[in-house]
């Protein structure tokens, strides 16, 4: 068992905004929403305590949230903020411009259900909204993983390669709201890890730049191609974040997170907060010699695909499971496990649960490795 | 003519807003923004809204703007420009940027009065402090001459269009500058592009000011309006004279009249030459004429006492 020497009780929430307050952000515009708000909140006490430097701008809406952070990032100032369902969906249309200008904006999202009817609870239906966006987007598993991912989204986002958006996703309430040990590193150690804030071409910095021009037929197709390179540059920049991450903190993070895979013959693939359940699950049928595993995506955008379609290829059986729904359509992430593992042999299930914060038992996940989940949890499609 | 002299300079050498670009023959925009740009003493950044301006000026990979320029949106000038000015502050404090800077903000009537009125009035009530222009021609004019807030009563748009059962928008246009007044700001004006000599001394003001400024210039489009291009400038002149436009500023809530008009034309002659309202001028027309003429006349009254009451 691991010994936690430096650890501290907090929730998801409160562990982003200790990231955030290690990290000193320039700017931080702000606005509220369930269940993303105790972030901001806590972010606000400790700047009010003299913890953190950053300008929080108390924007009116989420839309202006992500205007006043593309206009901060490009002006020069390391900026980030934090969002949830609804939030997410009015700044889809600037979320969508930031990465195409290039904004390095790091964005906490306390993944929730999207309206209608209006839910509060945790679902991905928001993220999967901005999925095409051209953003970098990290699900973390508990506050852990979110308090990390956040010191080491300023790196991968700033990345001259890169320069894109990256979101930070944490699930509703299972992490935003649930207190858990989470070990923080030393402020002066973010510091230096995350280290100055530099652009090309910053609208502050003294040169002439022209940001944000519109582009023609004859540019815009090559404009949205580099911009598409830059989120691929995105699984390289992670990986090499990671491994300075892990020499500085002794916890290493990948794209994927495979759990008893390597023995295993059938797994559940998954984003978020469930891949806690389902370990647990997988260790419990592990001690009656099942051969079972989990695949856990960190990083949603860009899309390891290869990496994943080397995870799962020699498997005989995996069920997806979604936490989101593409009515018409297959659900989001099946569909594009489907892609990586196309011309493979392993079997695919594909299952929708949680829509609305719904409760996914043990039971549950036994019963999609028991291949008896037929119509529980939520819905279910053979391949 | 000092002023004239300056901007003149200003003008020289390195232009703002350079020539080139693709903004209509006769388009009061170009002018307003350079007027605005030249009266500033300090190096500006411009934060533009999508519309005429930002289209007709940034084709990539050209560019018209000699000036740090940022376009982000439509509806969002203003919270972008929220972001630049909160960067500016935080860059600042920790001594990374020595730069005293003029934020300068451009948006038409419709990224102003409708789509762009909450960020506008977000960041009015937060004080950032930046100078925000609408360059108002009264309806969507990028678009192809739809109506807006803006528009007056009366005119024929693109979606407000004269008609058997239509004379126009039936709606009166919002006052827009009164919604700034409301947000308690150090300085609001209202100016137009004809008037260039009261709109550079208002800017000199705003950017003086010690928190958000906020200027409604009216300038004159003639594909929307329907004028001669080379009327502008005449056009926008007699929307002065006939009290439909007034011109007047708000220091910290304290209303004065900049250019008294005690001898108004009718408004009939700032109607007349533009297309837009041409239906008015048919059978059956008088009574609305009369109609813009009683609430001209109302508008200016009002606005006359809350002169008077500060004085």
């Amino acid at each position: 068992m691991t010994v936690l020497t430096s650890a501290k009780l907090l929730t998801g929430g409160e562990a982003v905004a200790h990231a955030m307050r290690q990290v000193n952000p320039d700017v931080v515009p702000v606005y509220p929403i369930t269940p993303q708000t105790p972030i901001i909140e806590t972010f606000a006490k400790l700047a009010a305590a003299g913890l953190a430097d950053a300008e929080i701008v108390n924007v009116e809406s989420e839309h202006s949230a992500m205007s006043a952070a593309v206009g901060a990032a490009l002006a020069g100032a390391r900026t980030m903020t934090a969002t949830s369902s609804q939030g997410l969906a009015l700044m889809a249309e600037v979320v969508y411009i930031a990465a195409s200008m290039r904004a390095p904006v790091v964005m906490a999202v306390g993944n929730r259900a999207l309206s209608g009817p209006i839910n509060i609870h945790c679902d991905h239906s928001d993220a999967m909204l901005v999925r095409d966006s051209g953003c970098v987007q990290l699900f973390a598993q508990d506050a852990q993983e979110a308090y990390d991912l956040m010191v080491m989204a300023p790196r991968i986002a700033e990345r001259g390669d890169v320069l894109l958006p990256v979101l930070v996703g944490l699930d509703g309430f299972t992490v935003t709201h649930l207190a858990e040990p989470v070990e923080l590193l030393p402020d002066e150690a973010v510091r230096e890890f995350v280290g100055e804030y530099s652009i090309p071409h910053s609208l502050l910095g003294g040169d002439v730049t022209t940001h944000g021009p519109f582009a023609m037929p004859d540019s815009y197709f090559e404009l949205k191609v580099g911009q598409a390179r830059a989120l691929d540059c995105a699984l390289h920049a992670f990986a090499e974040v990671a491994h300075e991450f892990a020499e500085l903190s002794g916890r290493k993070l990948g794209v994927l997170d495979a759990y008893r895979l390597e023995d295993a013959g059938r797994a559940i693939v998954l984003l978020g907060s469930t891949a806690g359940t389902v370990k647990d699950v997988v260790d419990e049928l592990r001690a009656q010699e099942e051969e079972v595993g989990v695949l856990a995506i960190r990083s949603f955008r860009p899309f390891p695909r290869g990496e994943i379609r080397a995870a799962l290829e020699w498997l005989d059986e995996a069920a997806v499971l979604d936490r989101a729904l593409s009515p018409g359509a297959f659900a989001p992430l099946y569909a594009e496990i489907a892609a990586a593992t196309y011309n493979t042999d392993l079997h695919l299930r594909s299952h929708v649960y949680g829509l609305g914060g719904r409760d996914l038992l043990p039971e549950h996940i036994r019963a999609v490795f028991a291949g008896t989940a037929p119509d529980f949890p939520g819905l279910r499609w053979d391949a | 003519m000092g002023r004239l002299k300056t901007l003149v300079r200003n003008e020289a050498g390195t232009p703002p807003l350079a020539g080139g670009h693709s903004l209509c023959q006769g388009c009061g925009v170009p002018l307003v923004v350079r007027v605005v740009l030249d009266s500033i003493t300090t190096p500006k950044v411009v934060i533009n809204a999508t519309g005429c301006l930002e289209v007709a000026t940034t084709r990539y990979p050209t560019t018209a703007w000699n000036v740090p320029w940022l376009h982000v949106a439509f509806e969002n000038a203003a919270a972008a420009a929220s972001g630049v000015e909160s960067a500016y502050r935080a860059l600042r404090k920790q001594g990374r940027l020595a730069d005293e800077l003029t934020f300068v903000v451009f948006a038409g009537d419709g990224g102003t009065y409708d789509i762009g009125l909450q960020a506008l009035s977000g960041a009015l009530e937060r004080g950032h402090r930046f100078v925000f222009v609408c360059y108002d021609n009264e309806a969507y004019m990028n678009t192809g001459i739809q109506r807006s807030g803006a528009t007056p009563f009366g005119a024929s748009t693109t979606t407000s269009p004269a008609g058997l059962e239509s004379f126009g928008k039936a709606q009166q246009r919002k006052d827009m500058t009164a919604i700034a007044v409301a947000h308690h700001i150090p300085y609001v004006a209202q100016a137009a592009g004809s008037f260039w000599h009261d709109l550079s001394v208002k800017v000199e003001q705003a950017a003086a000011a010690s928190g958000p400024a906020f200027l409604n210039v009216l300038s004159d489009c003639p594909l929307g309006w329907g004028h001669d291009a080379k009327l502008g400038p005449e056009v926008g002149r007699l929307a002065v004279e006939t009290r439909f436009w007034p011109l007047y500023d708000v220091v910290d809530g304290a209303y004065r009249l900049t250019h008294d008009v005690p001898k108004p034309r009718p408004v009939a002659e700032w109607l007349r030459p533009q297309a837009r309202f041409a239906h008015l001028f048919r059978d059956g027309g008088e009574r609305l004429v009369a109609e813009i003429q009683r609430r001209v006349d109302d508008d200016w009254s009002s606005l006359v006492a809350r002169c008077a009451a500060q004085r």
